[in-house]
């Protein structure tokens, strides 16, 4: 039976049901119950922001604090993963991968590979990007292209509760390393989820909305941004078919192209930096399988080649909305050559 | 081998360095409260770390440095900015997130800098500095400025590959270095005598061959005898230290931290342990500095506050002209 519950609340309820399922399960990361070694409550955080709070007493051994060492228990987990252990590490902000990089790409995306496919390492690193809190250059990017660059990893972007959900318990399942990408500005989104166990296979987009006019794939946050344009658009007689990749490695290349070879026309929208990201990633995909269906150029609406700004005034500015996505749809759609 | 300081003397000090120091942490300890209150107001954006309790710290260490010496700091920088000479109304409005900020309202209050100033910037990833310092120390020798850098972090960096390989490189190329380990109980949520393996930060120091040294962090005086003895040996060419200061955050992780995890204890931290109490009550039961000049500093620090909130408030926010600039020197 499926509820209203929040994108938090759907990945809470993902992992305790997995730990519950299978006890090679674990959660670790910095302050994942919280309180570690003080005088006051135990799990006292459960994460920084929540997502693993009550697992701490519910599964009691499986989950561990950490030092601040993200390189070491990054690692340790990807370790773990290839000795029986089917861990599930949080890396809190995305942008912490810079500390501990080497392990997720020189050692865990290769080891199948290199090692002639005799490893299995079914790690998931969840960890939270997204720009929208003010949380400042170093707290703030979408950085889930860098791991779509790298083969060997599998790369998560859930869009609602719904997907977190389903595609949370099918990472840990996955035998090999996820790295899974929760927005932190969509911790208190609510949506329908069901209470049984469900999963979501990975490769498989959403087609969010159907439309015959446009195409318009979006990642993660900016689905709902892209739902947000689409509303405003249909009533003005555009309609737009919004896809959502839902796992950025590996893409649903199929949909995606079987969509624009109907309304000829494609947007991407990616809250990542514009040069090598999933927008350039899928134009080219696009442009190169089905030229001959595109009635107009390709656009892309992502953030502006910078950092992230701190200022409420810039971040604003900084990341794509529904006005800039429905004029790139205005652009495409009236398009003449 | 690790010595304590508990009962520093400070012989050197006169009326006006005394006079400065207590300026410097009544102005952090203001500038931080002040911020405390009106980060509850819901004015202020982001994440804000606070550094109230620690004042000592900051500015016994910065007491000895100059216009050569550069220092990084962490998430909780402010009073290593203003320790540092930041501009404290431009700090405020920073952190406001206006176009008058140190950064122009582009990096805020994890990333406070002022590169002229030789403050490299607070830092919103734990154990970035300490590589910095180790380059920032490496100019400094081959340049011959006879600069130091200091690098500040926290019990939680002790933690970070960054930090240990850095204390090691500090050795190997025998660098103007200074590691100070800011030791305020908690990384975060997580009790440092859970994270550190071992009794204490400093007792690393002889696994990278250097000095290790445990200060009170409440006792100005003993951190500013430590520190001025470390930067006299990294400006002689005698290599880096490793001074572990030791005292207790006063706020939460980030401002609206309920801090469940320490319960009673932050009171009375706060009751019976501060820097500025202890300050105080030494230079004028020693007769050094009259209370009274102190209670003039007070006066002065509270309506520079007042000012820097106020103009923070009114100050214009960057626009979209300001965006996309300041990305590449050139491109």
């Amino acid at each position: 039976m499926a509820r209203t519950i929040s994108y938090r609340e759907a990945l809470n309820e993902a992992l305790a049901q997995e730990m519950e399922r299978d006890e090679s399960v674990i959660v670790l990361g910095e302050d994942n119950a919280g309180g570690a070694g003080s005088p006051g409550e135990d799990d006292a955080w459960g994460g920084v922001l929540g997502v693993t709070k009550g697992l701490y007493h519910r599964f009691p051994g499986r989950v561990l604090d950490t030092p601040i060492s993200e390189s070491a228990f990054v690692g340790a987990a990807i370790g773990a993963a290839t000795r029986g252990l089917r861990p599930v590490a949080e890396l809190m902000f995305i942008d912490f991968m810079g500390v501990c990089f080497d392990q997720i790409f020189n050692q865990a995306a290769k080891f199948r590979y290199m090692f002639g496919g005799k490893a299995e390492t079914p790690v998931v690193i969840r960890t939270m990007y997204g720009a929208g809190l003010r949380a400042a250059a170093q707290h703030s990017q979408a950085l889930y292209p860098i791991f779509t660059h790298i083969p060997g990893l599998k790369v998560v972007v859930p869009s609602s509760p719904y997907e977190a959900k389903g595609l949370m318990i099918q990472s840990i399942r996955d035998s090999d390393p996820v790295i899974f990408c929760e927005h932190k500005a969509m911790y208190d989104t609510t949506g329908d989820v069901p209470e049984d166990s469900y999963t979501i296979p990975f490769g498989e987009a959403n087609v969010v909305r159907d439309g015959d006019d446009v195409t318009v794939v979006a990642i993660g946050r900016m689905v709902s941004v892209a739902e947000e344009a689409a509303r405003e658009l249909s009533t003005s007689g555009i309609e737009v078919e919004i896809i959502d990749p839902r796992t950025t490695s590996p893409l649903d290349e199929e949909t995606i192209l079987e969509s624009v070879e109907n309304t000829g026309r494609l947007v991407v929208v990616d809250e990542a930096t514009p040069r090598c990201n999933l927008a350039t990633d899928i134009s080219a995909l696009v442009a190169k399988e089905a030229f001959g269906s595109l009635r107009a150029p390709i656009e892309m609406v992502t953030a502006p080649h910078t950092p992230v700004p701190f200022s409420d005034a810039l971040e604003d500015l900084y990341i794509p909305d529904a006005q800039r996505v429905a004029n790139a749809v205005k652009s495409v759609a009236g398009w003449t050559r | 081998m690790t010595d304590t300081l508990s009962t520093a003397v400070s012989h050197e000090l006169d009326e006006n360095a005394l006079l400065e120091a207590y300026r410097t942490m009544r102005t952090i300890r203001a500038f931080e409260e002040r911020l405390h209150d009106e980060f509850a107001t819901g004015e202020i954006p982001g994440f804000v770390h606070l550094y109230a309790g620690e004042e000592a710290s900051a500015t016994g260490v910065c007491a000895h440095l100059d216009g050569r010496d550069s220092i990084a700091s962490t998430h909780r920088g402010h009073g290593h900015c203003i320790a540092k000479g930041v501009d404290v109304k431009a700090m405020m409005a920073e952190i406001y997130g206006k176009k008058t900020g140190s950064c122009h309202g582009k990096g805020g209050s994890m990333h406070i800098a002022d590169l002229s100033k030789g403050m490299l910037g607070a830092n919103g990833i734990v154990g970035g500095g300490p590589p910095l310092i180790c380059g920032t120390a490496l100019a400094a020798k081959q340049r011959g400025t006879g600069g130091v850098g200091v690098a500040f972090f926290g019990d939680g960096a002790s933690n970070q590959g960054t930090t240990l390989e850095s204390l090691n490189l500090a050795s190997v190329w025998n660098l103007p270095a200074i590691f100070v380990a800011e030791n305020n109980g908690y990384a975060e949520a997580t009790s440092s005598s859970w994270s550190v393996a071992a009794d204490n930060i400093a007792d690393r120091a002889a696994g990278f061959g250097m000095p290790g040294v445990i200060v009170d962090g409440f006792d100005f005086f003993a951190v500013h005898e430590a520190a001025g003895e470390a930067v006299q040996r990294a400006r002689e060419g005698g290599g880096p230290t490793l001074i572990e200061v030791k005292f207790t955050r006063y706020f939460g992780h980030f401002e609206g931290d309920q801090q469940t995890y320490r319960a009673k204890e932050v009171a009375e931290a706060r009751a019976k342990l501060d820097c500025l109490k202890r300050f105080r009550a030494r230079v004028t039961e020693t007769g050094q500095v009259d209370a009274a000049r102190l209670d003039a500093i007070d006066t002065q620090v509270a309506d520079l506050i007042d000012a820097a909130v106020e103009e923070a408030k009114a100050a214009p926010k960057p626009t979209a002209a300001d965006l996309e600039t300041d990305v590449y020197v050139s491109y």
